[in-house]
């Protein structure tokens, strides 16, 4: 499963976990209008470092968060493992 | 001239004929509240009384807390989401006669003489407002294992912290009935400015929004609060003067990335608790604070014992209130924070809570208490809980679990125990994940050792 496919279905994971309605997932969604709270994003941010070995969230000192579910995908296809 | 003030003189003194309090829902002119209340035309059956205030709407608290300061002997602030056995024990050990509510036909408490609902828009009263009372505040406290601490404040302590303050427009996150929001609410009402607060349900953007209409000077929220304003890419709705940040540890990426958001604006992050009080406000931008301050004499005064904080000023509570409760101090007047410092170079760095307590986005988990939920399934031999970093809202919880004899470590096993989980538990309380171990490690005592 690609990167872009592993993150999209655990956002769906959590959501469904959290009793959360997405919108489609599509690059431009804001990040604040996906139905996610901040603890879906702690949790689906945990759960891809399991899965991924990237955490590129915590390695972001100061740098850019992501605002779109395509920068966010972006973060982690950058991230080193 | 009474040697402390309510707040109904902090208003009258700051008098400006547009100065508001402000949700989604309501807008609260605060010179109405010269003949005006929200708590019926009558407040003289509310004097000396003990009141617990259980009002979910946020621009209804911030009313009836200003028509009970001074007038009530004390109040119970209720904090969103209590259910009744929560809330009968509170009032039981508040020994409170009245119930302020703001849902009608709302189950009354057993132990209560008098419901009276708080309605907006104000009210005419029949007769003028006396406030003379020194009313105790009691805020509720996370404590071990579902019983919460009862924490006696008055607006004196509460208000220790607030200097003068010039024309401040302030807005929150926080919900006021918690310390760092009511602190932001007092020094609003204590200023010249206006106060705009979030309603519940209410998204980000629609927040954001509300602020950048009413021009907000100042801001405050927790780390996790303002990681949320970060990705949601939303910031510039506001332009602040003054970014405060509280109630979890501040490292230096948050601090660093709201400096690139907002590079006019002083950044500061306040270190505070429901018990000792605001402590000190760190405003160098970065992480933890000088180590220099831990020897430093003043109005507050700090020790470092067992690499744990303890706190002693005048801003601390006066005790807990209950049956039973334990001492607040010990006896050089010191408050124990509960919150452990590690010492690297000059700096002093929080390094999370004694007694494993998890802070999950500002609210405060007890492993135990979620272990107790584990255990309860028919399937769970042990747990223990533990903490894991996220940089989004500081900590998660996790727990490791021993499965009885018979089920395997599986996919449907973690669905099972964390869906009972979700059913009795608030949501940042669930574990975010499991780890299914074979044993869980003891102390030489026998206890489940909590470290390592």
């Amino acid at each position: 499963m690609s990167l872009r496919a592993t993150i999209l279905k655990e956002i769906e994971t959590v959501a469904a976990n959290q009793k959360k309605t997405l919108p489609p997932l599509t690059d431009g969604l804001a990040l604040n209008d996906s139905g996610l709270d901040s603890l879906c994003f702690a949790i689906l941010v945990a759960r891809l470092e399991d899965i991924t070995g990237r955490d590129p969230l915590s390695e972001a000192q100061g740098g850019q968060f992501p605002r779109t579910i395509g920068e966010f995908v972006a973060l982690y296809e950058e991230a080193r493992v | 001239m009474s040697e402390w003030r309510n707040l109904i003189s902090c208003i009258q003194e700051g008098r400006s004929r547009c100065r508001v309090v402000a949700t989604r829902d309501y807008v609260l002119a605060l010179d109405e509240f010269e003949h005006a209340s929200s708590l019926g035309p009558d407040l003289t059956r509310l004097r000396g009384r003990s009141v617990v205030l259980s009002v979910r709407d946020m621009a209804k608290v911030a009313a009836a807390l200003i028509d009970l300061d001074g007038c009530a002997r004390r109040i119970l602030l209720a904090p969103p989401g209590w259910d009744s056995r929560r809330l009968e024990a509170a009032a039981s050990d508040a020994e409170a006669d009245v119930l302020v509510h703001d849902v009608e036909g709302a189950s009354t408490l057993t132990s209560v003489e008098l419901a009276v609902a708080c309605r907006l828009p104000l009210q005419p009263m029949s007769s003028p407002r006396i406030a003379n009372l020194e009313t105790e505040w009691i805020l509720p406290t996370s404590g071990t294992t579902g019983a919460p601490k009862l924490v006696r404040h008055t607006l004196r302590t509460l208000m220790g912290a607030i200097g003068d303050a010039p024309l401040q427009q302030w807005a929150t996150f926080y919900d006021i009935r918690r310390y760092g929001g009511l602190q932001i609410f007092l020094r609003a009402l204590s200023g010249r400015g206006s106060l705009i607060l979030g309603a519940e349900g209410e998204s980000l953007s629609s927040l954001l929004a509300r602020f950048g209409d009413a021009k907000i000077t100042h801001i405050s929220g927790t780390p996790t609060h303002w990681r949320k304003v970060l990705i949601s890419g939303e910031g510039l709705r506001i332009d602040p003067e003054y970014v405060r940040l509280s109630g979890e540890i501040a490292d230096e990426g948050v601090l660093a990335a709201l400096h690139a958001l907002y590079p006019r604006a002083r950044i500061e992050h306040a270190y505070a608790s429901t018990e000792a009080g605001v402590a000190f406000v760190v405003d160098d931008g970065k992480a933890g604070f000088p180590a220099s301050w831990a020897e430093r004499d003043g109005v507050v005064q700090m020790k470092i014992v067992d690499g744990t904080l303890h706190v002693r000023s005048n801003r601390s509570a006066r005790g807990f209130l209950g049956e039973g409760a334990l001492a607040l101090t010990d006896d050089e007047g010191f408050v124990d924070t509960g919150d452990m410092v590690e010492r690297r170079g000059d700096r002093y760095y929080f390094a999370g809570r004694r007694g494993g307590i998890i802070n999950v986005g500002g609210s405060k988990v007890h492993p135990e208490e979620v272990e107790t939920a584990l255990n309860a399934n028919a399937i769970v031999r042990a747990s223990r809980v533990f903490a894991r970093t996220s940089p989004i809202t500081g900590a998660l919880v996790y727990a490791d679990v021993v499965l009885r004899d018979g089920f395997l470590p599986d996919a449907a096993s973690e669905g099972e125990i964390l869906g009972a989980c979700r059913a009795s538990l608030p949501a940042y309380m669930v574990p975010a994940g499991l780890r299914f171990v074979a044993d869980l490690p003891m102390t030489d005592g026998g206890k489940l050792a909590r470290h390592g």
